[in-house]
């Protein structure tokens, strides 16, 4: 805080520090802000001043096309997808706090890193393997691949929740009769839902906002809504990727809230 | 606590019910027909003219798609067997090429039955005529005091200061380079098979390197024409007519224009080939090529449909007698042997 | 413990101990077997899909697939003595093999990796190729083109003949094999992946470094301010990171275009009376990245500045210290790790960028991942494909590695 004693290079300093964070603030959020308005201007450009008030692009966006078959693709392939990582990454997060053995760190390494490989050799490989195994051009395919791509947040959101978890409950409820089953239905997994649900959600971001991967594996039929989004900002950036883009925003912003829901009621994350 | 050990038996049930839908999906691929076009307003103009009445009276399912002409997708495609493409929209040079190499089922014209009815051009081995379209330079006449009238004065940044568009590729850029550079147009392809052809074209296009903004998509010029990002752009004549349409002053200059066919081709391997061939006949029908037309002005393949156009529509064709003088047919032949080397060339050059 | 005092006997201690040291490896084992799903999963779907692909920067099987037989006779050949009969017949059968079975368009792609003009002489060829020689299957190929006859023509087969090759590896460092069969550097026109690597490298190194400059401030304000007025601005932070990649991408599009919304209000404010040239440039495609890169700089650093206790500077300047030198010598070295994970984290995530530059960018901007693309998507060329990615990815192992090594000295869990 600002002291009465500070001499005057120090007040202006201190200013121009906020000054400076406020523009990185407004730089943050300028792109999120710019792009909804324009989602409800009458004319086809995107310009402003804008031109008057009109639904029209929500109208074709919703109505039966590639827009909404797109949407409706993203919807199967991000769900599965979500499910898969939070399966395999849950139970990959108990067992690295369980024990220590051998080859951990390395593991935990191979687990972590399809977040930084980059993403255009993930979808060559991929689309060469998938080829050969016959899962190019299906749902499966994109659902396997998304869930490789969002099982690291899972892993790294539950092992998270699990560093304030006190194993000695699950002794305990080994001791009363209950098996390795029942322990972690009842008393492990309600403990680190918070996480788990936060993991899956990031995970449900990743395959909702994946574009690399799916232009190389999917075919027409499994067009996702990124890859709409792709095309459309390519070919022509029609007021109608801006209402789509509204509404991912505001999906962003419910995804956001849930997350921050939980972290605030587990105990870290 | 309840609660969430409620939430945890639901989240069982969530389980169970995704795991059923996950495998439900890998037995249920749909097969509907995928036609695959260069998308934009052409797209737009198949949908109404072709897809949605296809649908409609054959009761066929469809999927469309696009692309940008990117042959090595489906060579690709069809070398590692997975061919989800049912019908391709192909430029000529492609065409030739892919049939040679196995990448296209040859057509059954017998079985199509259509063969006398499409212009001499139409029928190849294995693609039949889509439409007939042209590569042209086009400007804003709103924004351009001075007309330009050739692709000397695209090269003239003097005279017409600002950025210009060009497709990203070496097919038709070294064909503009060189008429640029004073090469006529009926000699433009015999320049351009020797090696010191290649390199005055590459060195014409240095000049204007620094001022060109590269499209890839068909819908991007008259994109960049209309908000002003480029004074000057090379475009397909039908989305730049389709601009017209919408109110747009946008001017074509056919001299020094090149012009081709697309063709439908059927990728090797395509389980749909019976619809395929369906589609095709409906395509090449009188009456779905003068509705294709009069949505987007590419010329018909049917001769019959271009007499179903109005007057003003045909003066807008690439076909049309006035816009033939001075244009280039397409050299089908050099860029089969060529693309390879001279795209290679290209890119590396684009990439500096 | 009670193990001194009460001495039990030795027997009941050993069966102890094991019991303890069964459990003990049981359950490890058990975590193993926790974990050993999702490894696995990762390793058929992920691993062997990219090593597989990795693969293919050394795969040459082209003309040995497409003339099994030819490509033996090369690779016997000692490439100075004119090739015999044998040859030629071997050739003529099994070009119009490799017709049939579609092999000969991966056949032509390699061979014009050689010599751009073989493709077009080989397919010539086989149009014109009777099926039963006039004379010799030699003299039938020479009259169809009198290349057949030359010594280099057979030469630059039996480049292609061998399995493997270092050609794209060697290629992606703008190097090649001259005649002789030493490595040189291809002539000057043809270089240009030295040139993207040090681009991609050079993009990455500039987004990181304009991240922290911003980054660095903002954390630090977000980790001094009020708990609640800290948690209302982090979402300034947060809604973008949760913000669909495309859709920024799109809005920058808009705002930076030379009708757009940047361009337009600084000519009305009247700073400038041209719009600038901000997109389809390097400055879009910076501006882009460092926009969607930012929050993976601010967060590590705002969770490892929020675990720094204000009281060393505080203390620092009541024992007399300038505030810029306590905050520099005191404050700054302990946020030093926050600043070295989050660094790389940005460089390597920018490392692999591809679809910002793609749509925001003209091609002298685009980096290592386009050219992976380009290869694959545009010119069927996959050792070239291959040998570009694996470049990059030995390059991000690296730096995945000592980020690795930055977050394993922090505290266990960062978030």
């Amino acid at each position: 805080m600002i002291q009465p004693y500070t001499s005057r290079l120090e007040r202006i300093w201190f200013w121009a520090f906020r000054l400076f964070c406020g523009l990185v603030l407004i730089f943050l959020m300028l792109p999120v802000l710019v792009i909804i308005p324009l989602s409800f201007n009458s004319s086809s450009f995107l310009t402003y001043p804008l031109s008057g008030f009109s639904w029209q692009w929500y109208e074709t966006i919703f109505s039966p096309g590639p827009w909404l078959e797109s949407l409706k693709n993203s919807l199967i392939v991000a769900p599965l997808a979500t499910l898969l990582a939070m399966i395999f990454g849950t139970l990959a997060a108990v067992g690295f706090n369980r024990a220590e053995f051998p080859g951990k760190n390395l593991l935990m390494a191979l687990i972590i890193s399809p977040m930084v490989a980059p993403l255009v050799i993930v979808a060559v490989g991929m689309y060469f393997f998938f080829a050969q195994v016959g899962l190019l051009n299906s749902y499966l395919g994109l659902v396997l691949a998304h869930a490789v791509l969002g099982v690291p947040f899972v892993v790294i959101t539950v092992n998270a929740t699990l560093q304030g978890f006190d194993t000695n409950q699950m002794r305990a409820g080994a001791s009363l009769g209950a098996n390795p089953v029942q322990v972690f239905f009842d008393i492990v997994l309600p403990q680190i839902l918070p996480g788990v649900i936060s993991g899956g959600l990031f995970a449900f971001a990743t395959s909702f906002d994946e574009v690399v991967v799916a232009l190389f594996i999917a075919s027409p039929t499994e067009r996702t809504l990124p890859i709409q989004m792709f095309s459309g900002i390519r070919e022509n950036i029609s007021p109608a990727i801006a209402a789509m883009a509204t509404i991912m925003i505001l999906m962003s912003v419910l995804l956001l809230l849930v997350v921050e829901l939980l972290r605030r009621r587990s105990v870290r994350i | 606590m309840n609660a969430v050990f409620r939430s945890n038996r639901s989240l069982k049930y969530f389980a169970t019910t995704c795991l059923v839908g996950l495998g439900l999906l890998i037995s249920t691929q749909a097969q509907a027909l995928t036609v695959i076009s260069f998308g934009g307003a052409s797209g737009d103009a198949m949908k109404k003219a072709y897809y949605d009445p296809f649908i409609a009276q054959t009761k066929t399912e469809l999927t469309p798609g696009d692309y940008n002409g990117e042959f090595a997708k489906i060579r690709s495609m069809v070398e590692t067997g997975n061919v989800s493409w049912d019908l391709v929209e192909m430029e000529s040079p492609d065409l030739t090429r892919g049939c040679f190499e196995g990448v296209f089922e040859p057509l059954d014209w017998d079985k199509l039955g259509i063969k006398d009815q499409l212009m001499e051009s139409a029928v190849n081995k294995c693609g039949a005529g889509v439409f007939v379209w042209s590569t042209v330079l086009a400007y804003d006449g709103e924004k351009l005091k001075e007309a330009p009238s050739s692709w000397k004065d695209f090269w003239d940044v003097q005279k017409f200061p600002g950025k210009r568009g060009l497709r990203k590729g070496a097919k038709y850029t070294l064909e503009f380079a060189l008429q640029a550079d004073g090469v006529p147009a009926e000699e433009v392809y015999t320049v351009l098979a020797t090696p010191e052809g290649v390199d005055r074209a590459f060195k014409k296009l240095d000049e204007l390197k620094p001022h060109i903004q590269w499209w890839e998509a068909g819908a991007q010029p008259p994109q960049w024409l209309v908000a002003g990002d480029v004074v000057m752009s090379s475009a397909y004549s039908g989305r730049i007519a389709a601009a017209q349409a919408e109110g747009r002053k946008l001017v074509i200059l056919w001299p020094g224009s090149i012009y081709d066919l697309d063709y439908w081709a059927i990728p090797k391997g395509s389980k749909n080939i019976e619809a395929a061939y369906e589609f095709i006949k409906f395509a090449s029908q009188p009456d779905t090529q003068a509705a294709y037309s009069s949505q987007i002005p590419y010329g018909p393949v049917n001769p019959t449909a271009i007499e179903k156009l109005s007057p003003e529509k045909a003066k807008e064709m690439p076909t049309y007698t006035d816009n033939l003088k001075g244009a280039l047919a397409m050299g089908t032949e050099f860029w089969v042997d060529n693309s390879e080397e001279l795209e290679q060339r290209f890119n590396a050059w684009a990439a500096k | 413990m009670a193990t001194q005092t009460m001495a039990p006997p030795p027997t009941t201690q050993t069966s102890l101990k094991t019991q303890l040291r069964r459990a003990e490896r049981r359950r490890k084992l058990n975590a193993f077997l926790l974990v050993a799903p999702l490894a696995l999963f990762l390793l058929v779907i992920f691993v062997f899909p990219i090593g597989s692909m990795l693969w293919r920067s050394v795969d040459n099987s082209e003309l040995s697939q497409a003339l099994p037989q030819t490509a033996q006779l090369l690779s016997a050949w000692d490439g100075q003595q004119p090739p015999s009969e044998a040859f030629y017949a071997s050739l003529a059968q099994e070009l119009k093999s490799a017709l049939a079975n579609g092999n000969i368009g991966s056949l032509g792609r390699r061979l014009t990796y050689e010599d751009p003009t073989l493709r077009t002489l080989v397919t010539q060829t086989i149009r014109k190729l009777p099926d039963t020689p006039e004379t010799t299957w030699q003299q039938t190929f020479s009259t169809l083109n009198p290349r057949w006859a030359e010594l280099s023509t057979w030469q630059a087969l039996k480049k292609a003949a061998p399995t493997t090759t270092d050609r794209y590896l060697l290629a992606s460092l703008d190097l090649e094999r001259n005649a002789q069969g030493e490595i040189t550097a291809v002539a000057p026109e043809k270089q240009v992946y030295i040139d993207v690597f040090l681009r991609t490298l050079a993009i990455a190194g500039a987004v990181t470094l304009i991240c922290l400059i911003m980054g660095f401030p903002l954390a630090y304000l977000l980790a001094t301010l009020p708990t609640g007025t800290s948690n209302l601005l982090m979402i300034f932070v947060l809604l973008p990171f949760w913000t669909s990649l495309l859709v920024r991408t799109a809005a920058w599009i808009v705002l930076l275009q030379s009708g757009g919304m940047v361009n337009t209000s600084l000519m009305g404010l009247g700073f400038i009376s041209q719009p600038l040239e901000l997109v389809f440039n390097r400055v879009g495609v910076l501006i882009a990245m460092v926009h969607i890169l930012l929050p993976f700089m601010v967060l590590p650093l705002y969770s490892v500045m929020k675990g720094i206790s204000p009281h060393y500077q505080r203390a620092a300047i009541s024992l007399g210290a300038h505030p810029f030198k306590a905050f520099w010598q005191v404050y700054a070295p302990q946020t030093l790790a926050g600043v070295g994970a989050g660094t790389i984290l940005v460089f390597i995530m920018a490392l692999g960028y591809y679809i910002t530059p793609a749509l925001l960018g003209g091609p002298s901007d685009q980096m290592v991942s386009y050219y992976v693309a380009y290869y694959t998507n545009t010119t069927n060329n996959w050792g070239m494909a291959a040998a570009l990615g694996s470049l990059l990815l030995i390059i991000t192992l690296v730096l995945y590695m000592l980020y690795q090594r930055l977050v394993n000295q922090q505290t266990p869990n960062r978030r």
